[in-house]
Parts: C-alpha cells; structure tokens; sequence
C-alpha cells in the first residue's frame, strides 16, 4: 500500500498531459490511487501532490471534499443502499435494516471479514426503481429483502468478479490520449497561463 | 432517426394524452444503441456533418436560438441566449457538460450517457462548432461507473473515427473533449462548483458576480455550461431544425422533454413527452404512462422539480408541464423529476428526509446554510424520534428565515448558491399544509395515524437523539 506503481504512474503522467492545468488531474488521480490500493493512502496522496506539482495538504483539502474517496479500508463490496426521497418512499430504509440485519453491521461498517461494507446513501439517481442500491457502483433496480440475501451470496462466492471489481475499480475502459488528439485547450491555455 | 428529415407528427386534443416523436430517447430500448455501430447505423453523426460541412458557427447557434429550447439541467434558461453571453473575440473558452445528476427524484442524465453516449458526444462537438470552444470537459458524476465506461469507449471509438480530435471529418475544425469525473458531492451539480471541482479544488460554488462562467469560468476562461440532456437534442436540432423543435410542445416550452415520475404511483418511468402541454394528471393517470397512484389511493403531495422544488397538490394536478406555468404556480420544474407520495405518506418523516439530504450535502461555505440546514435537520429527527418540544415548529420557521427570508418561491437567499433555501422548500410546503401532522408528532411522540413512518436509521430504533 503505498505510492502509485510505475503503470499508474505513466496513467497519471497521460491524465496530466492532457488537461490545460496539471491541478485539474487532481480527482481522476485520486481515483486511481483508490482503484490500486481499494482506499486512499497517504502515501499514493503524497505521490499525487509530487505528480501534480502542488502541497500535500493541497491534496488532502481536496480528497477529503469528496464523498467517494475513503481514507481507510473498507470493504472489498461497498453496498450503498439509496435513501433519497424516491427510494425512502418505496422501501429503503427496510431495506437498509434487512441488510444490517443480514450481514450484522451497523450501517456504515464493514463486516469483520472486509468483505462487506453496508451504508445508506444519497440519492443515485435511479429514481423510478425504488429501493435501489449500487455495489461497488454497479447498479440494482427495484431490490427485495430476497434479492439482497442472493446478491450478498454472490458476491461471497465469487459468481459476480466478472461484472463487479474490487472496491475502487470505476469505468474499467480508459479514455485514450491517440494520435489525433487536439491538443487546442491545453496550448491556449498555458499561452494565456504565460503571460 | 432516417436519411430524410422527418416532419414532426404532433396532436395534441384536450383531453387526451398528447404525443410527439422521441427526439433523445430513441436508442433506449435498442440494444446496441450505446455503440459506435449502433448509433451510426442509426442516422448518429449525420447532424456533425451537416453542421461542419454545410452551415457556419452562427447558423449552427441561430438554429439553437429559434427552437427557443430551455436547458434541461434546472434553472431553464435558452441555451441559446446562453451562448450569447460569451464575451466577443475571448479565446480560449471552454464548454463544460455537466452530468452531475444527483437532485433527489432526477433520473435521465445517467440514461442519457449510458444507452446514448454518441448522441452527447455529437451535441458536445455541435456546441464546441457553434461557440468556438477550444476543448469540452464532460464532467460526469463518480458514482456512475457504467456511464464513464461507456462514454470512455464512445470517446475512444470517436476518436479512432476522427470524428473527435483533429481535422474532425476532413475539415479544419478540431477540438478535444475529456472525459473527467466527481466523487460525490452533489453541490458539484452547481455550475461554479463544478468548475471549481475541474480544478482540483473543493467543490464549493463562487460568488456571482463577477464569476459568471461565460465572463469568468474555467481557468478564469469563458466558459458555457450545460446540461446533458441539453446536449442531446442538439443533434435532432441540427437535423430536422429549430423550428421543427418549437413546434412541438407549447410555445412557452417548447420540444419534448424528459420527466422521471417516481414514488406512489403504478408505474415509475423515465418519459419523453410535449414539453408545455402534458399535465401532471396525465402523466399520474394516463395508461400509457405511470396508470394511477398505487392501489387506487390519492395525491397526498407531489414534487414537480426536483428536492428543492416547493411541493405541489391536488389542486396543480392539471396544470401543465409548461415552465412559466409551473413558475407562476409557485414552484418549477427544475430537473424534470417528479415524486408522487401518496395518502399513507408520513409528510414529516417525508421532510426530514428532504432537509436531511441538504444539510449533509451543503458545502460548508455559507454559514446560513452550513448551520442553517444542520440545525433545521436535527430538530426535524428529534420530532420524529418522539422528542419534539413545543416551540420546534417556531424554531424550524425562524432558521428557515434566516436561510431563506419570506420562505417563498422564487427563494430569496442570503447564501451565495440556491443549496440552502432549496433545504427551506419542503419545509415551507410540508408546514404550510400539514402543520398538524408536525404538532401531532410533537403532542404524541408519533404520527397521526393511517401513514407509514419508515424505519429511519438512527430515529425509528428508538436511538436518543442528543439534540
């Protein structure tokens, strides 16, 4: 668990090329650190300030902003259950209390094997399919007390890696830096930033 | 979508549910729809080309102009006087799309960008022509894995297809779109923030003035924000034109528009209707929509915009989804979602709900607002957790005050962004109509009776509250 690995590191380095300010790379880096190590280090935030060319602290005042970005470990399945107003009218808080029921946490815990890290949430926009819950931010529709104890048995014996990576894995498709990438905003930008 | 402009069909006879073409949903149930294939099989990119390689920047923005099309994103304004707003001759500018979608009750921009990621990709390139951006930032919401994924490929397949890039489709017009993305924070959906948030910074909203984007936005650089489904309809505008958009729909709202209706009702669904003259009971009631309110049941209230919507009633069900109507009635249509609760509907416990929401999501910068909402949510958990004291009701309308002096739409504020008065919306509604289910609470230390409380972490497990 530490900095970024040399792979991440050329990541980064595309990520950076890419945008007018090296500072805007800041949360899809931090992204990445947590998709390498499931939370965010210390370390991998040092790293990050080093890449970008800004403080530590600088990184941390941002990091800790966002929601998403967990600062120690949670569970290797985050199982965030809507409660935004669609979902609590349709049955989410039954839900969140079967689910705490099911794995013995309370919410916003992780399960003593870390596996298992249950939290109610704020809205996640799938509104018209109450109650809904994202694992890992992957989605599940209109969820019954009995689906919920299938998922979690899914997840527990490995049937669903294919669809569902590790805590901290987002889009698992990267946006590419090719050939014809129009550098236009980035050269006009640090013209501007020149003078 | 066909080779051939299609003449718009639409009838709309009072009484009757009226209809229109799907100008954006189209590719929602077509299976491939979200791929490079799927979409250029199916007329995608037919509009770029027309724009590039037959019409100029300022035909491009007049077409904008004429279909008089309000964004989509909340607020309503044209997208096309928006554009006007940037500063003559100042370069570069930027345009940001904002796929931030987090409103409680919105449902659309995440459908958008997962079933129909070329379409935005086609509106970006569209907007970037028609205003001379240098390079578009489509910042999506973090929790939206299946979303990044697949605009990652739409961008990546763009790209290879030179549609994106350099010399797009052989002409001399290049531009770059990237792909950024949240971490969850909801005041990111804010314009200011948002750019902050593109930044690195914390995602807290500016003050205005002087930072309005399209004078002062990202990188201090003109900059145009706008809204997914915004974009999306640029390419059916390109195609059919303008005023094929501002004949459908009322004039006051014109072309069709997205509305998520969730809650109570039989069927929750994502619809593309008339914009302007669809009304709320139609949606409620037609079959072909959602089909009525659960088990027969009636309207206790429904939110016609979103969280920060004030809530609407029995008496606004046949007003129709026509923006200056929904304005002058007290309310908007902000996000175009719509939340029905039903008769068995606990108003305070429906509330706190709405104010909880605000007060974990407010970022902190404006005092009002930071304690505001935070003191607004405890005192509603206390009352619901049975420790409600006499002079709450008092209490919740002085702090709403204070956020949102007159607590009345539109919401004044004393705070820099509409975060905090939009905490004072479900408040100023659920009190106005539904006092004595407040007061009832705090007499009795439950609800009146026939509503389900749900089992509200940290409340309904009898936990104290210490506040």
């Amino acid at each position: 668990m530490a900095r970024l690995t040399d792979a991440n590191v050329q990541v980064a380095r595309e990520i950076i090329g890419r945008l007018p300010r090296a500072k805007s790379a800041l949360i899809p880096l931090l992204h990445l650190a947590q998709e390498q190590d499931g939370y965010v280090t210390n370390e991998a935030m040092a790293h990050i300030a080093e890449l970008v060319g800004i403080t530590d602290a600088e990184v941390y005042g941002t990091a800790t902003f966002y929601e998403m970005f967990k600062f120690e470990p949670v569970g290797k399945y985050c199982i965030n259950i809507c409660t935004g107003i669609s979902c609590h009218l349709t049955g989410a808080w039954e839900l969140l209390e079967h689910a705490e029921h099911l794995l013995d946490v309370h919410a916003g815990s992780t399960t003593p094997d870390g596996m298992f890290t249950v939290e109610g949430v704020e809205c996640i926009a799938a509104c018209t399919e109450g109650p809904a819950l994202a694992v890992n931010y992957r989605y599940r529709y209109t969820v019954t007390n009995d689906q919920l104890d299938q998922l979690v048995d899914d997840l527990r014996m490995g049937r669903l890696t294919d669809e569902i990576p590790p805590h901290g894995t987002l889009a698992r498709v990267r946006q590419r830096t090719p050939e014809n990438w129009a550098n236009t905003g980035k050269l006009a930008q640090e013209a501007v930033d020149a003078r | 979508m066909t080779d051939q402009p299609t003449t718009p069909q639409h009838f709309h006879i009072p009484g009757l549910v009226p209809t229109g073409p799907q100008l954006i949903t189209g590719r929602f149930d077509q299976a491939d729809g979200f791929t490079y294939d799927g979409y250029v099989s199916t007329g995608g990119y037919t509009a770029l080309r027309k724009a590039l390689t037959a019409m100029t920047p300022q035909q491009v923005h007049d077409e904008v102009k004429t279909s008089e099309m309000q964004g989509r994103g909340g607020a309503g304004f044209p997208a096309g006087v928006k554009w006007g707003f940037l500063p003559a001759g100042v370069f570069p500018r930027y345009i940001v799309i904002n796929g931030d979608e987090s409103e409680p009750g919105t449902y659309k921009d995440r459908k958008l960008m997962e079933l129909d990621p070329h379409q935005l990709i086609e509106g970006i390139l569209i907007a970037c022509y028609a205003v001379g951006a240098a390079q578009a930032f489509l910042y999506v919401r973090g929790e939206m894995a299946l979303a990044q994924e697949r605009i990652a490929q739409a961008l990546n397949d763009a790209y290879a297809n030179q549609l994106v890039g350099t010399n797009i489709m052989g002409t001399d017009f290049s531009v770059d779109i990237v792909l950024s993305w949240g971490a969850g924070a909801y005041i990111v959906g804010e314009e200011t923030a948002l750019i902050e948030s593109l930044e690195g910074e914390r995602g807290m909203p500016r003050l205005k003035p002087p930072y309005f984007p399209a004078s002062k936005g990202l990188y201090m650089q003109p900059t145009i924000v706008n809204n997914v489904e915004t974009l999306s309809n640029l390419p059916w505008i390109i195609n059919e034109s303008g005023q094929a958009f501002h004949d459908i729909g009322a004039a006051s709202s014109t072309g069709m528009r997205i509305f998520a209706v969730s809650g109570h009702v039989n069927r929750t669904g994502v619809f593309e209707v008339p914009n302007g003259v669809t009304t709320f009971r139609m949606l409620f009631e037609a079959p072909e929509y959602c089909g009525g309110v659960r088990e027969g049941r009636g309207v206790k209230a429904f939110i016609p915009g979103g969280a920060s919507a004030m809530w609407f009633f029995d008496e606004h069900l046949d007003l129709p989804l026509d923006k200056p109507t929904i304005d002058k009635a007290g309310s908007m249509l902000g996000s175009g979602a719509i939340v029905v609760m039903d008769d068995t509907t606990d108003m305070v416990a429906a509330c706190w709900n709405l104010v909880h929401f605000f007060s974990k999501e407010s970022c902190g910068k404006c005092t009002p607002c930071r304690e505001g909402t935070t003191w607004l949510e405890r005192i509603l958990k206390r009352i619901l957790a049975g420790e409600g004291r006499p002079d709450d009701m008092d209490l919740l309308i002085e702090v709403s005050e204070s956020i949102s002096p007159g607590m009345a739409w539109p919401p004044r504020q004393t705070t820099i962004c509409p975060l905090g008065p939009s905490a004072v919306s479900p408040i100023a509604s659920a009190i106005r109509r539904f006092r004595h289910e407040f007061e009832h609470y705090i007499e009795h230390g439950h609800a009146i009776e026939g509503v389900h409380t749900p089992p509200i972490h940290g409340v309904a497990h009898g936990a104290p509250t210490h506040v």
